[in-house]
């Protein structure tokens, strides 16, 4: 046995590995360089490997980053979730140092500087703490839904780096581990809390954005907000608790009420939204309660909490927007949401880095020939702002490769992470997944216009080597776990 | 291991997550770079910085090769405001020799402009002064934003002819919605040949295609220079017009309201071209223009209106040698046909008054002197007497309109000037009108065969028919530009027009004329070495005395020069007509006037009859 596993053990790790995993990861850091050098060329510089220009750093970069992840596949699979709390418990403390020493860079103190090299630990944070999630969850017998408590640890994983990352303020980054409520829900979470989480958006971009024009002297956005809500109710009547009868009194009693809203309408008599919807789903809710009481079917209280955090979300969104957020963050959320256009400050950016994905055409503009890449139109564009280069001078067959890649990237590790034999294996390729995904929707869309702007660079793309560093300790040891799967049978 | 197959299937909602965030950005992908195509021009906007480079605007020489009208740089102070950086105002306004005030009220008032944009170069300040644009050339690197844009501005060496030359503008918004060549703060052409030969004089606007970074900073020239498009200059412009004899004309109509047209009437060029009171052109040059402008509108003798291209008056008996020419043609009379004048026309109770001479009167001494009352039995013998011929009285009418507007009257010449105006003529329908159909006769209407009544007519048009006569039966279009640089002038100021009356009939009222001189109301012209042949008009009005007319042409039998002059109540067409049309005629052929006819001159040069106009200064 003591032989035989010796055996194993010196086995290469290169026999299993996932060379496809590794072809993507090639081709996305050297689309990377080629971007990062056309986003930071400009009439004299010419050489891409010229070490003071940012191609030649990330050139540089890349080159440890290969070194690192050779050495990464060469220490034992088993070290990383022995010491996985360990790892995280030092990037932890790393975090919270980095609070107080770290100089004030644009207003954050994230980056620790060696002499030349800054780096950046939150970037780090990334692989530590999916190592920490997974070897919770690789527990034994651990089981999320089991107690309350299993759900505090995993949120306590998660919220850790979350509260640290915030402290540097590098809210972009903190954003990323929201991301890991994905491997919850894989794990056991209900659903209900990403659709919930889902309808929180839907709420606050709806009360937000239709403010202008109103129905039933009240806001079209508050408006849609008490219809989406009611038809939630009805829906989640019939399917959730499948408790017909109370669906369909609920139904004809909106319906009713409705009815004669519309009658008095008619006789000039105009009653005020707000007392007619909290009306009818105060009596809605208090029917459910009642309900609840005499059949004991505990989905309906799930039913009247939704109601209840809806109304009270709805009311404090406005009092959050306006009283808790900083002026220029409302301004980007506005920008984005297409509410206010301002080219010139808050919108700057975006607009200009839409005027380069859209001039890009087709077939684009051709490598270096990219106006405003090359004349610096967008600002931070080798870093955060790096795919609208690609849209500048590749077009739209460059951007949409790109996203190809990332989304094969990110399947292939869906599926990676479904073959490990370990539920820590999972979960780590999981979380792998979920930062990749949240880098994706959050730099590409805010590139695109589609997302406010937060400062998260595109993984391997963005010039920088914290986060190439970060994404390869975090690709490079999935790949490890999954080159030893077979020995765990 | 456990496995929960049933978890496993989560696997699927987060790739379709995944997919369906994927599927939208690739979808906005294809709005912004596939489907918009607005993009590609922002980009351009932002990089590339169209540097405009104006052209030299076409000079303008009078026939004989004088320069009249010529360039000389000015500098205006641009700026594209988002490329604005906050700089030392203070400095800036030292600078330019600005007040803080008025550089706050200068950015104001561009701001609210039409046509602001943030994005486009805006004119900050017109023509700064030579001294005070070398300073800025020279601190232009720390106001970043701001550039000099080299125009022109218009020069004079003859302060003359205004009228006939016109001057240069800034263009309003609605000349750039018209035509998308022209942006703000351009410059195009606004009365006189400057407007009409606008296309030629200004040129073509080149570009020179710098690339600029997102600071504004010129990062050099695109392409080396591959794609700038060089500037044309602008088409210099001859006039017809002799600007000695303009001058000296001008001169003689100082202090008098009118007008004086001289053609050559071979060429239909115009020689001389008067408008009075006239206006130094230069004024509307430069700096000053717009409070020398508002003066020029609100000058109550309205020197911006073009009295001899605009102005209709009354021909009064200059029409005499037209009517005549149509009595002949239509066979109403012949030469040796004479009507009675008993000091006027009496006709069932109608009396026009003529004065006094032999009765009866064949047409020529009524040429000579002007009878009313010839041409009141001609013109009624024509609309009464001769049904079996027309038909009508409106036929017959209708017959002598159609001879009339052949001679120019009535519609625009087509000169090559703008604005220009077209008279009145009335037709039978007209009178219909007044006097309801088949109401009306000779009688009703007999003024008009003086040229009186309801017809009017501009200076130009009159003239026109001078030269016609001279020519003996045809004219060429009256025009102002002899040759465009490079181009050849409209086809029409080069081909001959034949009105509708026989040109054997043309010698017989030129001598009508030539007798008015020898022996008739025009006595006046009758120079010592030059055969004039002239007609007076003096023509009644509303607005006071009548007004003075006089035309003629010479010498009789090559005629160079014919010549239209109105000034308005200034009395008898012998008392001003005469005289000035005359010395006209004299100047240009001889080049001065002869000792004899000096007390003449003299007399022209001081009189004033703006006294007479009614106008009350202020």
């Amino acid at each position: 046995m003591e032989l035989r596993s010796t055996n194993i053990r010196h086995q290469s790790p290169f026999k299993d590995l996932d060379w496809f995993t590794v072809v993507l990861y090639l081709l996305l850091v050297i689309g990377g360089v080629i971007s990062i050098y056309a986003a930071s060329y400009n009439f004299d510089k010419a050489s891409i490997f010229d070490f003071s220009e940012f191609s030649g750093k990330q050139i540089y970069w890349i080159g440890l980053s290969l070194v690192l992840g050779f050495m990464i596949l060469l220490i034992e699979e088993r070290l990383y979730e022995t010491y996985a709390y360990p790892i995280y418990i030092a990037i932890l403390i790393l975090l919270l140092v980095t609070i107080f020493i770290a100089p004030n860079r644009k207003g954050s103190h994230s980056w620790l500087v060696f002499g030349p090299v800054s780096l950046q630990p939150a970037e780090f944070a990334k692989f530590a703490t999916a190592l920490a999630l997974a070897k919770l969850f690789g527990g034994y017998n651990f089981n999320l839904n089991a107690k309350a408590s299993n759900y505090l640890k995993a949120l306590c994983i998660i919220f850790l780096p979350i509260v640290l990352i915030l402290a540097q303020h590098e809210t972009g980054s903190a954003l990323v581990y929201l991301g890991l409520l994905f491997v919850l829900y894989r794990e056991g979470m209900s659903g209900l809390v990403l659709l919930a989480m889902t309808m929180a958006v839907a709420i606050f971009v709806v009360t937000i954005k239709y403010t202008e024009h109103t129905t039933l002297s009240i806001p079209d956005g508050e408006f849609v907000v008490y219809i989406i809500l009611m038809v939630a109710m009805i829906s989640m009547l019939i399917f959730y608790s499948k408790t017909l009868t109370v669906a369909r009194n609920i139904l004809v009693g909106f319906i009713s009420a409705s009815i004669l809203i519309w009658m008095l309408g008619c006789l000039g008599i105009h009653v005020n939204g707000t007392y007619f919807f909290m009306t009818l789903i105060g009596a809605a809710t208090v029917y459910i309660l009642i309900e609840l009481m005499h059949t004991r079917i505990m989905r309906l209280a799930a039913i009247i909490a939704m109601t209840v955090m809806t109304i009270g979300f709805m009311y404090s969104v406005n009092y959050v927007f306006s009283s808790v957020l900083q002026p220029h963050q409302q301004q980007r959320i506005k920008v984005s949401l297409g509410i206010e256009n301002d080219p010139l400050r808050a919108g700057y950016n975006v607009n200009q880095s839409k005027i380069a994905i859209g001039s890009g055409g087709l077939t684009g503009k051709g490598f270096l020939m990219g106006t405003q890449t090359k004349l610096k139109y967008v600002p931070e564009q080798h870093t955060d702002f790096i795919f609208c280069t690609i849209g500048e001078e590749e077009g739209f067959i460059g951007t949409t490769a790109t996203m190809l890649l990332f989304v094969i990237l990110i399947l292939r590790i869906i599926h990676i992470a479904e073959r490990q034999p370990t539920t820590f294996g999972r979960v780590y390729a999981y979380c792998v997944a979920s930062y990749l995904i949240v880098h994706f929707c959050i730099n590409i869309g805010m590139v695109i216009g589609l997302c406010p702007v937060i400062g998260i660079p595109l993984p391997f793309f963005s010039y920088g080597g914290s986060s190439l560093w970060g994404f390869t300790f975090l690709i490079f040891i999935l790949l490890r776990i999954d080159a030893s799967r077979r020995l765990h049978h | 291991m456990r496995k929960d197959y049933k978890l496993e299937k989560r696997k699927y909602v987060i790739a379709a997550f995944l997919i369906i965030i994927a599927t939208i950005y690739a979808f906005r992908l294809y709005n912004l770079q596939i489907r918009d195509t607005r993009y590609k021009d922002f980009a351009d906007n932002n990089a590339f910085f169209k540097k405009t480079i104006y052209p030299s605007r076409g000079l303008i020489f009078d026939r004989n090769g004088e320069l009249i009208v010529f360039n000389e740089p000015a500098y205006d102070v641009m700026m594209i405001p988002r490329d604005v950086e906050p700089f030392d105002t203070l400095d800036f306004c030292n600078t330019v020799s600005l007040t803080r005030e008025q550089f706050d009220k200068r950015l104001d008032d561009m701001r609210h402009a039409p046509g602001y944009s943030t994005y486009t170069p805006q004119v900050l300040l017109t023509h700064l002064s030579v001294e005070d644009y070398g300073r800025l050339q020279e601190k232009l690197y720390r106001f970043p934003g701001f550039f000099i844009q080299k125009r022109i501005l218009r020069q004079y060496n003859h302060l003359t002819a205004a009228n006939v030359l016109g001057n240069i503008r800034e263009v309003s918004p609605a000349d750039i919605e018209r035509d998308p060549y022209y942006s703000p703060g351009d410059y195009c052409g606004d009365l006189g040949v400057e407007k009409s030969y606008n296309d030629a004089l200004r040129g073509q606007k080149g570009f020179e295609i710098l690339v600029r970074d997102a600071h504004g900073r010129i990062q050099g020239r695109y392409e080396d220079g591959a794609r700038d498009i060089p500037a044309i200059s602008g088409r210099n412009l001859t006039l017809s017009l002799d600007y000695r004899l303009q001058e000296y004309a001008e001169s003689l109509m100082v202090n008098k309201i009118g007008a004086v047209v001289a053609i050559q009437p071979k060429t239909g060029e115009i020689l001389a071209m008067v408008s009075s009171p006239t206006y130094d052109p230069s004024k509307l040059s430069g700096r000053q223009r717009g409070a020398n402008y508002r003066e020029l509108v609100n000058d109550k003798f309205k020197p911006l209106f073009d009295r001899s291209l605009m102005g209709v008056y009354p021909p009064g008996s200059t029409f005499k040698p037209g009517q005549g020419l149509i009595l002949l043609q239509e066979g109403i009379v012949n030469l040796s046909t004479a009507y009675p004048c008993y000091h006027g026309f009496v006709s069932g109770g109608l009396k026009v008054g003529c004065h006094g001479h032999g009765s009866p009167i064949p047409l020529k001494p009524a040429l000579q002197t002007s009878c009313n009352a010839y041409f009141c039995w001609g013109f009624k013998s024509l609309v009464d007497n001769h049904r079996s011929k027309y038909g009508s009285a409106a036929e017959a009418f209708e017959t002598w309109k159609r001879h009339l507007v052949s001679m120019g009257y009535g519609y625009p010449l087509g000169t090559d000037l703008p604005s220009e105006g077209r008279g009145f003529l009335p037709n039978a329908e007209f009178y219909n009108k007044i006097y309801g159909k088949n109401r009306w006769s000779a009688n009703t209407i007999i003024s008009v065969s003086i040229g009186q009544g309801e017809i009017l007519a501009t200076p130009l048009q009159i003239a026109n028919v001078a030269a016609t006569i001279a020519n003996r039966g045809w004219f060429i279009t009256p025009h102002a530009v002899k040759e465009i640089q490079d181009s050849t002038i409209a086809e029409k100021y080069t081909t001959r027009t034949y009105p509708t009356v026989d040109s054997k009939w043309y010698p017989e009222i030129a001598e009508g004329m030539r007798m008015a001189v020898l022996g008739g109301t025009c006595r006046l012209a009758n120079l010592p070495d030059i055969a004039v042949a002239g007609k007076t008009g003096t023509a009644q009005n509303p607005h006071g005395r009548d007004h003075s007319a006089f035309i003629g042409f010479a010498p009789y039998d090559d005629p160079e020069i014919a010549v239209c002059v109105y000034v308005e109540n200034a009395g008898f067409g012998a008392a001003f007509g005469v005289p000035i049309g005359s010395l006209i005629i004299e100047k240009y052929l001889k080049g001065k006037i002869s000792p004899e006819r000096q007390y003449i001159e003299d007399n022209m040069l001081n009189s004033n009859t703006i006294i007479y106009s009614g106008v009350k200064k202020h």
